[in-house]
């Protein structure tokens, strides 16, 4: 194709939709660094027993509060390279075990409420009429319940502990899902082929599993990306209020609010778990931004 | 008596995409004169509404316009800085689109943008520029102009928008009025009244009318002049009259055997087709564009760029080698026989 | 004829209600009304008339999608309500008028074109993928693009594949709902004449829609013209054609541009008064529109009389005194305040 000066003239066929997604993935930097860092950060939390250096729950009393080994201070030493918190864990190794905190409650708050969403806003953009003004309803009631509130409220009642965090947030946060499934289907509820589906007989399961939802997986998966980082940053803030994961669990969000009380003496301990968030968090909705380019219609 | 409204002499457009550069529009002149039609015919892709917006100087930002002359009313438009023509624009040269309701703005009433156009070009004062509102919605054959003038594009119909449009266009008494498919979005009963009232209103005005359609049915009832366009050239041009009844080029003979016509056409018998695709416009292409389509085709077609050549009668000319009357085509009777298995 | 006809309806209507906006009451747009139209079996019946007349809802409710709100369908002498999806879906299937809109683009083409067999569970896996080839060959389509998509295609060749997976299951009667108008000239022209063949080949009857006079005057033998809901004139397409009896199909078929350069551009003394299917006028509904109007036709509905040549036109200039006097008064039927 790169040819200028020939006549092309024959029927050439366009690139088939596998190919074109291929030259278009590998074409785009966001989506192959979030998709890099984000690897890196599973693979980090799946093999979290292996490559921990100590036990994160071990405290060594006499050996807390060490720098990490870029510091300049005598202390530092490569048997913790992040450190040790105030009670002596290291700190390397909790950051290791909070990924698979963040990761699972993440994935899972996000599957969740990814389901509700999904059924509730293709339902809603299927069947229109009064379904949609009971799912408008449901949308609505959701969107004036603050978050953090009713967390806080459901956490204080229930007690906290990983699973309770992780259905408060799933049920809290299908919102955006469920917005963006309504109007992406009701787009491609009104398209011709399915009409054309109808009149093939298909039942209206089977339209809405095997027409509507393949086409708008794409809206899905950036949504899932955006919430599932949406989940990891209020874990962290519940844990940091002391109403999410309980220590002594390494959660990062959990590790930040250990350590607000050397904050001005000891930054690194804040720095460290707010960065591997942060770059967390980045990397996920690189990846979604990625995706929703490389599926949009003209994405070059 | 003065010369033609609108010179165009070897006007291209190229716009860079990933494969190369894409020639959508090559070469291509005309002239349109005072209270005149044109159209430009040709089926999609083959650089019509490119040519269009490339007078207009609206061409999407990648792309770049070359041209030998242009000129409106004798004065030179390539040199007009963005300010300059901007100041043409719904001025002196307007715009008419196939989808009104995406060119009105939906915030606005009907009144206040046929205000707006007039008195962003004159000195008019608001009630003059309302009076000349009313009239005008009136010329288009609105009934209670006045009342219309405080309605929202969304309160009209189709019909009634495309209407305003038209009026919006000559607010301004404009020399030229480029027509862009003005009458596809409409039915047929609505699309007879709007293209009455437009070559009414153009001959009255004696404004200069270029029509951009694919439709050969409007073309030959409402042009002066034909110019077909085939893959970014144009392949014929002449008057209605000579490119209906003695087109001579094999895409435009082939066009014209598409068409079902009442009479002509038998009730169920096989229409003509043109076998092949449109080639790809993409990098330079040497031959004759229609040369791997056309029944007539020679080595030299594709060996050399062809030339224009005259037809029988003055005016008439057509980008092809073989003779103006080389007999009645066999093209549109062999691609009958075998019109299926040839999907383009 | 023997037998029923092959789609049969039977004064059909059809209501929907549309929200008038905020704080506003409901209205009711009466999209099909009490229309009756026979299709015979091999015929190519056409509907014709303005965009909002009715046509594609009445073609809907022929495939089973809309229940109508009054009458019925017969398929075959067999009520359409007394039908399964799965029977009507052999029966009947829709062509469409975007080719870009009407094909699945995460499907591929094999899977488009096997899905009707799919679906109908038919009983013979194994050859599905042979017909289907077989079916995309009979609609010139090269077997080669079994396995692209959508998006790789011409408009054209979308089109036969639509087609392909119209025809798959045999069905015997296919409504083609402005089957070119979204294509180029020269390849409505190719598929005008595919359809045609596929017509003769497979023994199918149409039902066509479309704006397009040119086409249906080449294509169907028996054409329907609607206005805001009613057929107001149904004939012979020579009939029809020649001499059209309905001030409305007058108007229609005078605005046809057919590319003759002598002729200029018609007047068809339509007034500009845009039919609005929401606010039907009373008695004939055409009446503000109609440059032959009486004051007759604003007061009553003219009913439809049937002329010696088989045609039926509904106008009070054509019916005979006998059918008009006898008919009793009949008021606009556009109820306001019915919920649906």
């Amino acid at each position: 194709m790169e040819k200028a000066a020939t006549i092309v003239s024959l029927p050439v066929l366009e690139p088939s939709p596998g190919a074109l997604l291929r030259r278009r993935v590998f074409g785009h930097a966001g989506l192959l660094i979030g998709c890099t860092v984000l690897s890196v950060i599973i693979l980090i939390a799946l093999f979290a027993p292996w490559i921990a250096p100590h036990d994160p729950f071990d405290q060594v009393l006499d050996r807390k509060l060490i720098p990490p080994v870029w510091s300049e201070s005598a202390k530092a030493t490569w048997i913790h390279p992040l450190g040790t918190d105030h009670f002596g864990r290291d700190y390397l190794s909790r950051l290791i075990w909070g990924a698979r905190i963040s990761l699972v409650i993440g994935f899972s708050a996000m599957l969740i409420s990814g389901v509700i969403g999904t059924v509730l806003g293709v339902l809603a953009g299927f069947f229109g009429g009064r379904v949609d003004m009971v799912a408008n309803f449901l949308i609505t009631t959701r969107l004036s319940m603050p978050v953090v509130l009713v967390a806080i409220a459901v956490v204080s009642l229930v007690g906290s502990s990983l699973t309770v965090v992780i259905w408060v947030l799933g049920l809290l946060i299908w919102d955006r899902f469920a917005v963006v499934m309504r109007s992406a289907t009701m787009q491609v509820r009104n398209l011709d082929f399915v009409a054309a589906a109808q009149a093939l007989g298909c039942s209206t399961s089977r339209i809405v599993f095997t027409e509507i939802l393949p086409n708008v997986a794409n809206h899905l998966i950036v949504v899932a990306t955006v919430e599932m980082a949406h989940a990891i940053l209020l874990e962290a803030a519940l844990s940091f209020l002391g109403l999410g994961v309980q220590p002594p669990e390494p959660s990062w969000g959990l590790m930040i609010s250990e350590a607000k009380g050397l904050m001005f003496f000891d930054g690194w301990l804040i720095v460290i778990p707010g960065t591997a968030l942060f770059a967390l968090v980045l990397a996920i909705n690189l990846l979604g931004d990625g995706v929703r380019d490389v599926t949009a219609p003209d994405g070059t | 008596m003065a010369g033609p409204i609108l010179e165009v002499e070897n006007l291209s457009v190229d716009i860079p995409v990933p494969a190369g550069l894409l020639h959508p529009v090559q070469e291509v002149d005309f002239r349109v004169e005072r209270g005149r039609t044109l159209a430009i015919v040709g089926e999609s892709g083959c650089g019509k509404s490119l040519t269009s917006l490339a007078l207009m100087n609206l061409l999407p930002p990648r792309a770049r316009r070359t041209a030998g002359r242009l000129a409106l009313d004798g004065e030179d438009l390539l040199g007009l800085s963005e300010r300059e023509m901007s100041n043409l624009r719904g001025n002196r040269m307007s715009m008419i689109f196939q989808e009104p309701m995406t060119s009105l703005n939906p915030a606005y009433t009907v009144g206040d943008q046929l205000v707006e156009a007039e008195r962003r070009h004159r000195r008019t004062s608001a009630s003059q520029a309302r009076d000349r509102a009313t009239w005008l919605l009136e010329k288009v054959g609105m009934i209670g102009a006045q009342g219309r003038l405080r309605q929202y594009p969304h309160q009209l119909s189709g019909g009634l928008r495309q209407r305003v449009m038209i009026a919006m266009a000559l607010m301004c008494e404009p020399d030229l009025v480029i027509a862009d498919e003005p009458t596809t979005a409409l039915d047929v009963t609505i699309q007879a009244q709007i293209l009455h009232l437009l070559s009414d209103l153009q001959r009255e005005f004696s404004t200069g009318l270029i029509l951009i359609t694919h439709d050969l049915g409007v073309v030959a009832r409402l042009c002066d002049r034909v110019a077909v366009m085939y893959a970014g050239q144009i392949v014929e041009e002449g008057t209605a009259r000579q490119i209906f009844r003695t087109p001579a080029h094999p895409y435009t003979r082939g066009l014209l055997d598409c068409i079902p016509i009442p009479g002509k056409t038998r009730r169920g018998e096989h229409l003509g087709t043109i076998a092949g695709i449109v080639p790809s416009l993409v990098g330079a292409m040497r031959g004759c564009h229609f040369a791997d389509r056309c029944p007539h085709a020679e080595e030299t077609c594709r060996s050399a760029p062809v030339a224009f050549r005259d037809g029988v009668e003055t005016g008439h000319r057509y980008r092809c080698i073989l003779a103006p009357d080389h007999g009645p085509d066999a093209n549109g009777e062999r691609n009958r026989a075998n019109g299926r298995t040839n999907p383009e | 004829m023997n037998g029923p006809p092959l789609v049969e309806a039977r004064e059909v209507s059809c209501t929907f209600t549309v929200s008038g906006g905020f704080m506003k009451r409901k209205r009711t747009l009466q999209a099909v009304n009490r229309v009756s139209l026979r299709i015979e079996r091999g015929e190519v019946m056409a509907l014709v008339g303005e965009s909002g007349c009715g046509k594609t809802t009445l073609a809907k409710m022929m495939m089973g999608l809309i229940a109508p709100s009054e009458g019925s369908i017969e398929i075959d002498g067999r009520p359409l309500s007394s039908l399964d999806r799965m029977e009507v879906a052999r029966s009947v299937q829709p062509i469409f008028q975007d080719p870009y809109s009407s094909l699945n683009p995460r499907r591929s083409i094999g899977s488009i074109v096997t899905q009707p067999l799919r679906v109908q569970r038919d009983p013979d896996p194994g050859t599905w993928k042979r017909r289907a080839q077989e079916m995309m060959e009979l609609v010139g389509l090269p077997r080669r693009l079994f396995n692209q998509y959508p998006g790789q295609l011409s408009g054209g060749q979308r089109q036969r594949v639509a087609i392909a997976r119209a025809l798959v299951n045999r069905p015997r009667m296919v409504i083609c709902d402005e089957p070119t108008s979204a294509l180029d000239v020269s390849v409505q022209s190719q598929i005008l004449n595919l359809m045609q063949d596929l017509r003769a080949e497979l023994g199918l009857t149409y039902l066509l829609i479309s704006h397009n006079l040119a086409a249906v005057e080449h294509m169907a033998s028996r054409v329907a013209v609607m206005y805001l809901g009613r057929i107001v004139e149904e004939a012979d397409t020579a009939s029809l054609f020649d001499s059209p009896r309905h001030p409305y199909s007058q108007a229609l078929l005078e605005s046809v541009l057919t590319p003759d350069p002598t002729l200029g551009i018609p007047d068809t003394h339509l007034g500009v008064s845009y039919p609005d299917p929401l606010d039907v006028p009373p008695g004939c509904s055409f009446h503000p529109r109609c440059a032959k109007a009486m004051p007759d036709c604003a007061q009553r509905m003219p009913r439809r009389t049937e002329l010696p040549d088989g045609a039926g036109v509904a106008c009070h200039l054509h019916a005979g005194t006998h059918a008009a006097r006898s008919a009793p008064p009949e008021g606009n039927r556009t109820a306001r305040a019915q919920d649906g």
